[in-house]
């Protein structure tokens, strides 16, 4: 079978779209709909999937319920097929852009900084995803957690020359 | 919602007994939040989540989903240091904080 090796586009869609802007401001909300749309039907997708649930994620580190593992692992098989599709398929983004995954490059902050996240996933019930959500779903003091979690971005960027990586 | 009776025993040990909502309003609400519990639970929590998922590149969504199916194992040795800090956390830490 041929692979057919699509060409670049012929323009920078950054400077594409940036031109938009300039001739219609209003253009703005367009771009971002997409975001938009995708945000709604992530929030949504959380809170039917209970995955926003501090008792789910509870259960979960207790390995006491299959809910957060199932969600989990079907999602892996689904991005393994969307991933594989895109390859295939040679698919592009919504702005004709080409899609490359750039290899992860190790270093010893995946473990560290892992270690912190999981400490404090189990803490707040919530990944950052699901700390806007759990905001949605009524719990207004997370809005606390999420700016903690936000200076907590900022106080990494502070350390960042110290910490080993 | 349809939780681990395990898990409910446990908690109404720490007197959290209402899990319809997506926390457990009895720990986690804004007068809480002037309590040694509270602060931990609301404010180091939310710390750690942030600090670590920037020094770790990843959270669950990054790393556990995009990564694991993509195949990196970059981020598999970065989901299994979650799974294994939130273990220890939530087995050993967390019915530290709840008595508090």
């Amino acid at each position: 079978m041929e692979t057919v090796i699509a060409q670049p586009s012929d323009y920078d869609v950054d400077s594409f779209e940036d031109e938009i802007i300039k001739q219609q401001p209003r253009n703005l909300v367009y771009r971002n709909l997409k975001f938009f749309l995708a945000g709604i039907l992530f929030g949504a997708l959380l809170i039917k999937a209970e995955v926003l649930s501090w008792f789910r994620i509870q259960e979960m580190f207790r390995f006491q319920s299959f809910h957060m593992y199932g969600i989990i692992g079907s999602a892996i098989v689904t991005g393994m097929i969307s991933i594989f599709l895109i390859k295939r398929l040679n698919i592009k983004t919504i702005n004709h852009e080409k899609i490359s995954i750039r290899p992860k490059k190790f270093h010893k902050g995946y473990v560290y900084g892992g270690l912190i996240f999981g400490f404090g996933w189990a803490i707040t019930g919530a990944c950052p995803g699901p700390l806007f959500a759990q905001i949605g779903g009524g719990a207004t003091v997370v809005i606390v957690t999420l700016l903690s979690a936000i200076a907590g971005t900022w106080v990494y960027g502070y350390l960042r020359d110290r910490l080993p990586h | 919602m349809d939780i681990n009776p395990k898990l409910l025993n446990e908690m109404s040990t720490y007197g959290i007994v209402d899990y319809s909502k997506v926390v457990p309003g009895e720990v986690i609400n804004w007068n809480a939040l002037f309590t040694l519990k509270g602060l931990i639970l609301i404010v180091v929590g939310g710390f750690f989540v942030g600090f670590g998922t920037r020094y770790g590149e990843g959270c669950t969504s990054g790393h556990a989903i995009s990564g694991l199916s993509n195949l990196q194992w970059p981020s598999l040795v970065a989901t299994v240091s979650f799974m294994a800090g939130g273990f220890a956390v939530a087995n050993f830490l967390l019915p530290v904080i709840l008595k508090l």
